[in-house]
């Protein structure tokens, strides 16, 4: 394969990963801080239908993404309602929650559907967009892509280094301790759920504005809960999240790309099946190996919590 | 956000009064119609009519019973598996891949004595179902209690795998010789057909069977060790270790249960409504149970209200859709806007509210239930 | 939540209509009543919005709509699961007055048959499907002379002589798309192959998209889609290749390079249905039609294409219209590059209903 060839095939790597890395990463931080929602699917395809209509009434893609954040955003802010200061299931909760994303992102999207969108302006440096494998990879991409790199590099420092990400783990592992030692345990959550739905809003826009420019109903197709495995994928971990979309993206598009070139004989259903099945025993390998015991989700993990006397 | 700094004191209930137990669900379905009531109206839809048909119409008929029940038995079979699980922090998110593998399992018998009719046939099935159910969680069980696994991601990414499997046997091995090669197997024979415990409904023998297996479920976790076993390792992990509880049979145990309910539920499936195989046997059920169960507070007695509830919610959005025009967006919205009400009013079973200013405020966790 | 959109639309081998014909008498005497609106009911497998296959169908329900006026009434239930919620839905539909009921996916079909023989004076339209009963009807569009038409346009523009094809999944109707797509093309580049990619899916945007960027990268020029959302046409504009659309006109996502699109009109049959209910003429029948009947239609080409191939184009629709051309006459050889097809002959529609084997020059 030519230079140019190997970072075509990339460059599909990275745009199918980069809605599973911006929806993921946010539940990453939201887990992190001990509670567990699972509606990202629905916040997602929120995200992702008022990215589009924002975008077409205002022709601004900028406007779009953060409109799509903002949808997240106020989604994620009803599971919070409900979850934190209502203390209701979060499980049910996030399930509920994407039925009612679902329901209300294709009421919204009813007169979008047909209508094409300019996609995000891509990132152009003279001269050096066009050196070989490394222009285009490095540089062939809008925003969004940028961003989501650099958002697993500011999560991952937030929670190791900052103090607020040591308190929301502190939350995370043992939500009585943290509060009796004066955190406001509700507060710090809230903040988290919030982060996750801006989150899965802009890997809604993602997929509406730049990877398929389109709106149509139920265009996530999924991926929200593709999402929520690669956080277990990742342990937990902001880099190993990074890998773990990649990882996916990667082995799904591989698939493809072998269909096209002839399929090997077998049932392209079984071919279909590989990138479930490449990241069970991805992450399998590695329980397995000496990590063990690094594995474990937060001790709070779906777990309601209410202050009381 | 904080309550300490309300005036309003929220504490935990110490007691669950009984009649609150009962009375807040119907306290969410009444601000359910109220926000259904001004949603319809905005949108241009005739409230009374849309409300009606979402509710009352369903319910008026036996058949609109016997039509409640065939949708709620997959649930309430799924349903009161998981909440096992649930109750031991047992993740199990694959039931739907869990439901595929005994609608295969128990279809592949069927299809194996394709025109004879032996009596023994259902039975068989039904096992056939429970073992392809209990098989298929085994492999979470097992990288969950060898590797440390997270139960989440493998029964979730498996209901993939199992979906894209069936999708192999119906355009392959199982696909219909006389069937102009669409992806749909043979007709199962009648005797393969679970029979109809009303003629002119489809009230079939699997929806009994589901009831059935719901109450024992209750008999289980109320009256045996093991339902014990079950519910101190959920409150209480650590005391359960100490008491000599292996967590690690517990992680087999609920997995096997449930993903066997699942299997069950799938060979009901194909062996009743359906009666043959084809791509898709279930819309979900296997992830709307996992609502199911919560909202019956992963109580098997209501876990079976839930299933009805929740199955009423999807056939009166269809009735809403036939009879009033609604969209089928507009009835997603109004679902989750009446799981949102039934999931908040929980709040006031568990916590109450005082007007009283709070002195110091300590802090509880509650487990989930 | 996880979808599984399993559309299977097929049609039946032998079109004898099993048709008793239905007594117009008797079951058209509630049409009779001018002042009653006639019901029509509508039971789609996909939501309206899918630009593809259901929304083609809803225009179709519009059409009734336009053409009656107040004398009909119009019902729809979307994103309607197969299986046992189908049964339901129909059955509902029949019992809250809808006279018609057109039930639009392959596996409605089972369903409808049953629902038919609880309410004989209902009259039912089943797409794709090959079951037809006393008050159940059968019809399917023959896609196949659509993709006649654009594979003859894909030869004369390709440069690479490499086609990609978006499939779903390899029901009798994809595989007979996939083979007539290559046969047309090789008639003006014989050297030419087509590399099929199966998404699993009638509709995934996202990975519509990889897969069309997966056959350009293998150098395919020109893609063609069996699945029902934009994403390919838009994806295949982006890197200049040229493409065709699914179901609706999707010039919109490709101004220049969407050649043309192969378009389900449903519009004429289901006006017709409604209006011989209305007459009392509605008997069972087995249709498949074509372009012929405008079932099957070419949408504008683009301006951007070499006048030789909208010529060559427009010669094939007009020979299939006036039944010179055959786009499945021998000889056909397939992937093994044994003769399945003699010179001269055609294949019949029996032969073609179940087609589960691939042309020479396939590569799936």
């Amino acid at each position: 394969m030519t230079p140019d060839a190997i970072a075509l095939v990339l460059l599909t790597v990275i745009s199918a990963a980069t809605p599973l890395l911006f929806a993921a990463l946010g539940e990453l931080v939201v887990e992190k801080s001990g509670v567990l929602n699972l509606g990202v699917e629905g916040m997602m395809i929120l995200g992702a239908v008022a990215a589009f209509a924002v975008a077409v009434t205002t022709g601004s893609g900028s406007l779009g993404v953060l409109a799509g954040a903002a949808a997240g955003t106020a989604l994620a802010f009803v599971f919070g309602v409900l979850t934190l200061t209502l203390a209701a299931n979060q499980v049910a909760t996030g399930l509920a929650l994407t039925i009612f994303g679902l329901g209300l992102s294709s009421l919204i999207g009813a007169g979008y559907v047909g209508i094409p969108v300019s996609p995000l302006a891509k990132l152009a440096v003279p001269g050096v967009s066009d050196l070989p494998l490394i222009g285009p990879l490095i540089f062939g991409h809008d925003a969004l892509v940028y961003l989501s790199i650099a958002a697993v590099a500011a999560v991952a420092w937030f929670l190791k280094k900052s103090r607020a990400g040591m308190i929301l783990r502190a939350v995370g592992e043992s939500d009585i301790s943290a509060h009796s030692i004066g955190y406001d345990v509700i507060a710090v959550r809230y903040r988290a759920v919030l982060f996750g739905g801006a989150m899965a809003g802009l890997g809604g826009a993602f997929l509406s504005l730049s990877y398929t420019p389109l709106w149509a109903e139920g265009m996530t197709a999924g991926r929200g809960w593709i999402a929520l495995a690669l956080v277990v994928f990742a342990s937990w971990r902001p880099w190993r999240l990074l890998a773990g979309a990649y990882l996916f993206g990667g082995v799904t598009i591989a698939q493809l790309y072998t269909q096209g070139a002839g399929g090997l004989g077998i049932p392209s259903q079984v071919m279909s099946m590989l990138p479930y099945l490449a990241t069970i025993l991805v992450l399998t390998i590695i329980a397995a190996g000496p990590w063990k015991g690094r594995l474990n989700a937060p001790a709070c993990l779906g777990k309601p919590f209410r202050p009381s006397t | 956000m904080s309550p300490r700094l309300a005036p309003l004191k929220i504490e935990a209930r110490r007691e669950i009064p009984r009649g609150l137990l009962y009375a807040t669900p119907l306290l969410a379905v009444a601000l359910t119609v109220v926000a259904g009531f001004f949603i319809f109206l905005a949108m241009g839809y005739d409230p009374f009519l849309s409300l009606y048909h979402f509710f009352v119409s369903p319910l008026l008929s036996f058949y609109g019973w016997s039509e409640l029940m065939v949708k709620a038995a997959p649930l309430i079979l799924i349903g009161v598996g998981l909440a096992v699980g649930f109750r031991a922090n047992v993740w199990n998110i694959g039931a739907e891949g869990q439901l595929t593998v005994g609608a295969i399992t128990g279809g592949v018998v069927a299809l194996a004595v394709w025109g004879e009719e032996p009596v023994w046939i259902l039975p068989v099935m039904c096992l056939a179902g429970i073992g392809g159910g209990m098989a298929y969680a085994a492999i979470p069980a097992f990288l969950k209690t060898r590797f440390g696994v997270n139960e989440i991601l493998t029964s979730l990414m498996l209901t993939y795998v199992a979906t894209l499997f069936l999708s192999t046997l119906v355009y392959g091995p199982l696909k219909d010789p006389m069937g102009f090669n669409f992806p749909q197997s043979r007709m199962f024979g009648d005797a393969a057909l679970l029979p109809l415990l009303l003629e002119g409904t489809r009230l079939h023998l699997g929806t009994g069977i589901a009831v059935a297996i719901a109450v024992a479920g209750w008999v289980m976790m109320t009256f045996t060790i093991v339902g014990f076993q079950v519910r101190v390792l959920g409150q209480a992990p650590q005391a359960a270790r100490f008491a000599g509880f292996s967590s690690t049979r517990i992680v087999w145990f609920c997995l096997l249960l449930s993903g066997g309910l699942a299997g069950l539920a799938g060979t009901f499936e194909v062996a009743g409504p359906i009666g043959q195989l084809i791509p898709s046997i279930s819309p979900g059920y296997g992830f709307t149970a996992i609502i199911v169960a919560f909202l019956g507070r992963l109580h098997p007695l209501g876990i079976i209200l839930s299933g009805l509830l929740m199955a009423l919610s999807y056939i009166g959005g269809e009735t809403a859709q036939v009879e009033v025009g609604l969209p089928q967006a507009v009835t997603g919205v109004f679902q989750g806007l009446l799981l949102f009400f039934l999931l908040a009013s929980d709040f006031l079973v568990r916590y109450r509210l005082r007007f009283r200013p709070t002195v110091a405020a300590a802090a509880s966790s509650q487990p989930a239930e | 939540m996880i979808k599984n959109l399993s559309r299977r639309h097929f049609l039946a081998g032998s079109t004898a209509a099993a048709g008793a014909l239905t007594l117009g008498g008797a079951l058209g005497s509630r049409a009779a009543f001018a002042a009653d609106p006639l019901k029509v009911g509508f039971v789609y497998v996909g939501p309206i919005g899918d630009f593809g296959w259901t929304h083609g169908h809803d225009l179709g329900r519009k059409a009734i709509e336009k053409e009656f006026g107040d004398k009909v009434k119009t019902t729809y239930v979307e994103n309607v699961a197969e299986g046992p919620d189908a049964e339901r839905v129909i059955r509902q539909l029949a019992s809250s007055g809808n006279k018609l009921i057109f039930t639009t996916s392959f596996g409605f079909m089972n369903q409808t048959v049953k629902v038919a023989k609880q309410f004989p004076d209902v009259y039912f339209e089943h797409a794709t499907g090959y079951q037809t009963a006393k008050n159940v009807s059968a019809y399917n569009a023959r896609f196949y002379e659509g993709r006649a038409v654009i594979g003859t346009i894909a030869g004369h523009v390709t440069k690479t002589g490499k086609f990609g094809y978006i499939a779903s999944f390899p029901i009798p109707e994809v595989v007979m798309g996939i083979n007539a797509f290559i046969l047309a093309a090789r008639k003006v580049r014989p050297d030419a192959e087509i590399k099929v990619v199966w998404v699993n899916s009638w509709y995934d945007p996202g990975k519509e998209a990889d897969a069309t960027k997966a056959l350009i990268d293998q150098g395919c020029d020109v893609i063609t889609q069996h699945t029902d959302s934009p994403a390919p046409v838009q994806t295949a504009a982006s890197r200049g290749a040229w493409s065709f659309g699914q179901a609706s006109d999707m010039t919109s996502f490709a101004p220049e390079h969407h050649a043309t699109a192969i378009l389900d009109v449903w519009d004429n049959y289901y006006v017709s249905r409604a209006r011989a209910v209305m007459d009392g003429t509605w008997q069972t029948s087995n249709v498949w039609h074509g372009m012929k009947e405008g079932m099957v239609q070419i949408a504008p080409y683009n301006e951007r294409l070499p006048a030789a191939a909208v010529e060559a184009a427009e010669a094939v629709r007009k020979g299939i219209i006036d039944g010179s051309l055959h786009p499945f006459t021998g000889p056909i050889k397939d992937q093994s590059g044994a003769e399945r097809i003699k010179d001269g002959e055609t294949m019949d529609d029996g032969a073609l209903l179940s087609m589960d084997w691939y042309v020479e020059g396939v590569s799936a």
